[in-house]
């Protein structure tokens, strides 16, 4: 076997994972921060005021991000989660229960920025919006997984569990979004599309892709930092953690 | 295939004697459909228009309601365990109880549609149409809630926690089934929405039954 | 024909029991014995593969099980009553018979229910008898169930001194036509020979 992949296995023994993960989480958390600052930097005092939206306009910088990282959350917890079933890999399962809290966080951010940005904008915190509808379903997806996993007491079956509901969503996600959308159409509600801002400048995409840069890392510091409570947590009988808590 | 159809029997004859958990589903469903009247008030204009959702969301809730016992009297007697030890593929014998399943909780609920449907002034070629949803769509409940039913199985607060898992998942399921009955009244035609139910009645029957095996194995480790 | 080489089990944190190793060939039977929490129980589910080993190979015919084979081969009859209490004993008897893809006529089935002293109830439903007769009507699989290897848990709770002497005479019937079994008591068994394993 090559040698890198034996490498990465060893990393897959949350014994090895644990102090790798310590060791990347501030350089995360940096990252995060100095997107951060770039994109709002760019998103309050570069990007032009919006013609028609005015000001209210700028809450995309969070809303569309947060968007984008509650549906490739998903799909990363999907693939651990599948990864944990296939290969039988502890650390699999702790990761997709990692993941779970901030893309629920990040649909939940989604949501309540849509519904602020939609008062001012058409008078409504909530029109049923195919992009909004699907992402509410995404959000009840998040809970309904994280629900599923804190009802099991035993963390290897939750894990299982929570692994095929996971890949049970990840084939479904795709088909609510194309009925959803498919819905929204056929009822021509409303016609006015969240994210396709009129005539977007080019110095807007960069905001929105430096704070969609600052969630990504952002995400994967927390998660990390909460798959190292996981792993004490659960290897709490095990001689190393009481030796890496003294 | 046997094995298959062994299961339907036992479980038609299980619930020919306990008749009363079946008729229960039933009645909820028509006492649902029957209070939105009551509650929204007797303009036929408006109730021919909500009419599909209505009877499609209590299909749903009434399926729902039969759900939890899918597996729970076998898992708690043990049957389960010897299902799971058969020699014969206990995918197939999944395939049997969903069928089942549907034949007392899903077929019901076609059956009376039409009649309820009178209620909402819906006329005889959007009677058909619903008829014809429902039929393709009964069944796709069943195979989703199954693997609801087999990851919440002797889970605390199982109901609730299947409804949170399961409710999402019908969402396509009931944008098409009831859309196929508007589109017909809005004479679009219903074609569209009753293939895309077809298509994920056909998805659902390939890839449900192994992923409420799993599910299922997972529950009795 | 069944080797067993290495097996643990822990449940939670707990280590129940590691390397267990036996070997079964036909006509020999194993009493598996141990505390209440010993995981006798859990054994049981491992061997018949209800449950995952942390450790450990189970081989059944020289193939790791669970096999089409091992299933074929294999009853397993646990702590449940695994008999449908609105049925009649001779329903149960035939559905889990159809279950498991095998014919079972009429006759065979009377015979095993009235070989386990269940004549006149066979058409009563199971639910209004006693705890012992329940625990016969699942016993008479043994009889209809073609099957090699008996895993069978605690099977002598729940039953008088008649029906203990009559499942004795099964199971040594069992092994002389070249069965096996794998049994979990307290107390001792009255069946002759047996290895012993004490968890």
């Amino acid at each position: 076997m090559n040698q890198s992949i034996i490498q990465w296995f060893k990393f897959g023994s949350p014994q090895a994972f644990y102090p790798l993960a310590g060791r990347m989480i501030p350089w995360f958390w940096a990252a995060a921060a100095a997107f951060g600052i770039a994109g709002l930097w760019i998103s309050f005092f570069v990007a032009p005021t919006d013609a028609q939206q005015g000001e209210g306009y700028r809450i995309i910088f969070v809303h569309v991000p947060a968007s984008w990282m509650s549906m490739f959350i998903y799909l990363v917890m999907a693939f651990w989660a599948g990864l944990g079933l296939a290969l039988n890999t502890r650390l699999s399962g702790m990761m997709a229960q990692s993941l779970a809290p901030t893309g629920a966080l990040m649909a939940a951010l989604s949501l309540w920025t849509g519904a602020l940005w939609g008062k001012p904008m058409w008078g409504a915190w909530w029109v049923w919006d195919a992009r909004l509808t699907s992402e509410l379903i995404l959000f009840f997806l998040y809970l309904g997984f994280m629900a599923l996993q804190a009802a099991i007491d035993d963390p290897r079956r939750a894990d299982k569990a929570g692994a095929i509901l996971a890949l049970v969503g990840v084939v479904n996600i795709p088909i609510i979004y194309f009925s959803v959308k498919w819905w929204n159409t056929l009822h021509q509600g409303s016609t006015i599309n969240l994210t396709k801002a009129p005539s977007m400048a080019h110095t807007m995409l960069w905001g929105m892709l430096l704070m969609a840069l600052c969630f990504w890392m952002y995400s994967i510091a927390v998660a990390l930092t909460r798959v190292r409570a996981i792993i004490l947590e659960r290897e709490r009988h095990t001689d190393w953690v009481k030796h890496a808590v003294e | 295939m046997n094995a298959l159809l062994a299961t339907v029997r036992r479980d038609l004859l299980l619930a020919l004697r306990r008749k009363s958990e079946v008729l229960t589903a039933v009645f909820f469903f028509v006492i649902v459909t029957s209070l939105f009247p009551l509650g929204i008030g007797p303009e036929p204009v408006l109730l021919k228009k909500i009419a599909p959702g209505i009877l499609w969301v209590a299909a749903l809730l009434a399926t729902l309601l039969g759900l939890p016992r899918l597996f729970a009297a076998d898992h708690v007697d043990g049957t389960l365990e010897q299902m799971a030890l058969s020699p014969s593929s206990l995918g197939l014998l999944v395939a049997g109880k969903i069928l089942a399943h549907w034949l007392l909780c899903g077929l019901p609920l076609v059956l009376l549609a039409p009649v309820l449907g009178l209620q909402f002034d819906l006329d005889a070629s959007a009677l058909v149409i619903l008829t014809l949803a429902l039929l393709l769509g009964t069944p796709l409940l069943s195979l989703i809630g199954a693997i609801g039913a087999a990851l919440t199985l002797g889970v605390r607060g199982g109901g609730v926690l299947l409804a949170l898992l399961v409710l999402p998942l019908y969402i396509p399921a009931l944008i098409f089934g009831a859309g196929a009955v508007e589109a017909h009244i809005a004479g679009l035609g219903a074609g569209g929405h009753l293939s895309l139910l077809a298509a994920m009645l056909a998805l659902a029957v390939f890839f449900a039954p192994w992923a409420t095996t799993a599910a299922l194995r997972i529950a009795l480790e | 024909m069944l080797n067993v080489s290495g097996l643990a089990c822990s449940r939670g944190e707990r280590r129940l029991f590691s390397d267990v190793s036996f070997s079964l060939a036909a006509g020999e039977w194993l009493h598996v014995q141990g505390e209440n929490g010993s995981g006798k129980t859990s054994l049981m589910r491992l061997l018949v593969g209800l449950s995952p080993a942390d450790a450990g190979l189970i081989r059944w015919r020289d193939e790791p099980t669970p096999s089409a084979e091992f299933r074929r081969d294999l009853i397993y009859l646990g702590h449940h009553a695994a008999v449908k209490e609105d049925l009649t004993p001779l329903e149960n008897l035939r559905l889990a018979s159809a279950l498991d893809g095998i014919a079972l006529d009429e006759r065979a089935s009377m015979a095993a229910l009235i070989r386990l002293g269940l004549r006149g109830r066979e058409e009563l439903p199971v639910r209004v008898l006693s705890a012992g007769q329940k625990r016969r009507v699942l016993l008479a699989r043994l009889l209809t169930r073609p099957a090699v290897l008996w895993v069978l848990d605690e099977a002598f709770n729940a039953l008088d001194v008649a029906a203990v002497k009559l499942l004795g005479e099964l199971i040594a019937e069992h092994l002389s036509a070249g069965g096996m079994a794998v049994l979990t008591s307290h107390q001792p068994l009255p069946v002759p020979g047996g290895k012993a394993l004490v968890l």
